[in-house]
């Protein structure tokens, strides 16, 4: 019973973050401006980490967790740099 | 460990409500970042993700971990941590680069800077000569 609440549970989380992926995607696609393409992206990588996060649950490993936290350090790192390059036309001054 | 199927009921309940709660939040916020008209407004959508969708399944994480694994399992705390300190931080970097750019372009949709925008720098120049 359990097994079953949990493996139904996941598959849900999954396709209802896949989705969420899909709609990012089509935000960074269509933009209409840069600054869309960039926050599509943020969303982007937000939706994986928490996907990567369902997967560890999904099989009992905690390797997910970790690329997980490094999804999300990169993803900061991507989403600043972009920013700044929007603001000032380069990234290191 | 124990296997999916020795896990408790209500263990199983309350990871199922949390995964599902913060993934129906992290797509409505995907919905809304599409919907929305504006890029100010659809700054605000992806948030709902970030925040509880980032929580819900955090939770869900630990419940899991902590029962299967029959100790205290809180690493998971750390990507909470790390993205309710982020967030905020790409999120004023974006909108300060996105009003810059509008700005710039004059474009009549955002409320003029307090200092009319190019004219900042030729005022100064002006003032000290």
């Amino acid at each position: 019973m359990s097994a079953a609440i949990l493996y139904w549970s996941v598959i849900a989380a999954q396709s209802m973050l896949a989705i969420a992926m899909a709609l990012a995607v089509y935000r960074m696609t269509r933009g209409p401006r840069a600054q869309d393409r960039v926050l599509g992206l943020d969303t982007l990588y937000v939706n994986a980490m928490l996907l990567l996060l369902t997967f560890g649950i999904e099989t009992g490993r905690t390797v997910y967790f970790e690329a997980a936290l490094i999804v999300a350090l990169l993803g900061f790192v991507a989403t600043v740099s972009l920013a700044k390059f929007l603001m000032r036309g380069e990234v290191i001054e | 460990m124990m296997s999916n199927a020795d896990v408790p009921l209500w263990a199983a309940i309350a990871v199922a409500f949390f995964l599902i709660l913060g993934s129906a939040l992290a797509l409505i916020g995907s919905y809304g970042f599409v919907r929305l008209q504006n890029f100010y407004e659809r700054l605000h959508a992806p948030t709902l993700g970030t925040s509880w969708g980032t929580g819900g399944i955090v939770v869900a994480s630990i419940l899991y971990f902590t029962v299967t694994g029959e100790r205290l399992a809180i690493h998971e705390l750390l990507v909470g941590l790390f993205i309710t300190l982020t967030t905020p931080v790409t999120l004023m970097l974006l909108a300060r680069a996105a009003l810059h750019r509008d700005r710039a372009e004059r474009n009549p949709d955002v409320p003029v800077a307090p200092i009319p925008f190019p004219l900042a720098a030729d005022d100064a120049e002006k003032n000290e000569g």
